[in-house]
């Protein structure tokens, strides 16, 4: 390398430190979210609070806009893709009745990723659980592993897909948190549809952004916390 | 000395042929050179989309400019948006002629983004 470089570099490190140091922590968000070409950064852990109090039985929106989204056909029958459910359940001995939105958990430790035999099910650097299709055989062992029944299996050649959703037959799928929107600083197209605002979608690292600030003041827990998977979606009022 | 020149004769007219033989009319979209000289992409374009597709997906680095997307988004037919639609479409084309399979169409879209919005916005 040569004298230049080194400079150039010296340069570099220096303004840059310089820069962090001089603006306030509030505006160091920004540069994060900026760093777009860097590609996923640890630093990150995107998340989501789901409301279940917002959240009204019999709206199907946030599905709907998923659909929508990703090129889904919005079927239901057994060999269909679906990656977000709307579920209403019970509690039997009070009767109370809520509704909710179930999809991948994003969890920190997938079992989808610890049974893959290709390593095709993967999470990615800021926490986002993916299937690789390039890799994925479609033996479909993520789907038996995933607690939540979020994953769904290609039954049929696909056309007029989104051009930022790839999706083939033959190989297994489920919700993406809409990656090809946040990686452009956009936020999930469910979270974007809700009405009621009952999905928040942030970074759970960021003690600054709306969702830290949300789980840090209210309840939530996380489904089916027992199997310590530490999901990246919460809910409150379950 | 008939088996020679029947073997001269087959071999000219091969040759002849091989001569003649078109390279497939591409309808190449907007066409040019856009990210790198067109003989090296005829060359490699293959390592670019291979290398590239594991940074996108699996470490969130996406590099516009070399991406499938990208690809398409200029050489898509003016008539019909697509790199795949015809026989003479980009692509598919050269793949046909090549006979080389092209399996990246199976799961990714050959179409523009701004067409496929078009056509999910009518419906």
């Amino acid at each position: 390398m040569s004298d230049m470089d080194m400079d150039r570099r010296n340069f570099l490190k220096t303004s840059v430190g310089a820069a962090a140091v001089a603006i306030a922590p509030g505006m160091m968000l920004y540069s994060v979210a900026q760093a777009k070409s860097e590609g996923a950064s640890s630093k990150v852990r995107w998340g989501m609070l789901i409301d279940t109090n917002q959240c009204k039985p019999g709206c199907n929106d946030c599905v709907t806009a998923c659909n929508r989204e990703n090129g889904l056909s919005g079927e239901t029958k057994s060999t269909d893709s679906q990656w977000i459910r709307k579920i209403d359940i019970k509690d039997i001995s009070t009767g109370r009745e809520i509704s909710l939105p179930m999809m991948c958990q994003h969890c920190e430790n997938p079992p989808c990723v610890d049974v893959c035999p290709t390593n095709a099910s993967m999470k990615r650097a800021d926490g986002i659980v993916l299937v690789d299709k390039h890799r994925c055989i479609g033996c479909r062992y993520c789907m038996m592993a995933c607690p939540y029944k979020a994953r769904s299996f290609v039954h049929e050649p696909q056309t007029g897909q989104n051009p930022d959703v790839p999706r083939g037959k033959g190989t297994v799928e489920s919700c993406t948190l809409c990656v090809h929107r946040i990686d452009v600083g956009g936020k999930p197209a469910c979270s974007e549809a809700c009405p009621n605002k009952a999905i928040v979608f942030g970074d759970l690292n960021d003690e600054n952004s709306e969702i830290a600030q949300k789980v840090r003041s209210v309840a939530s827990v996380q489904v089916r916390a027992d199997l310590r998977l530490n999901p990246g979606v919460r809910y409150q009022g379950i | 000395m008939k088996l020679l020149v029947s073997l001269l004769l087959t071999l000219c007219v091969s040759l002849a042929w091989a001569g003649e033989a078109a390279s497939p009319k591409l309808d190449i979209g907007k066409g040019g050179q856009c990210v790198e000289d067109t003989q090296w992409m005829r060359k490699n374009h293959m390592h670019l989309l291979k290398h590239g597709r594991d940074d996108a997906l699996r470490l969130g680095i996406r590099d516009e400019k070399h991406s499938l997307k990208t690809c398409i988004e200029c050489h898509a037919s003016t008539k019909d948006d697509s790199v795949t639609a015809r026989a003479d479409s980009f692509c598919v084309g050269c793949h046909k002629y090549e006979a080389v399979k092209l399996d990246c169409f199976e799961c990714h879209s050959g179409t523009r983004k701004s067409a496929w919005l078009q056509q999910r916005n009518a419906k």
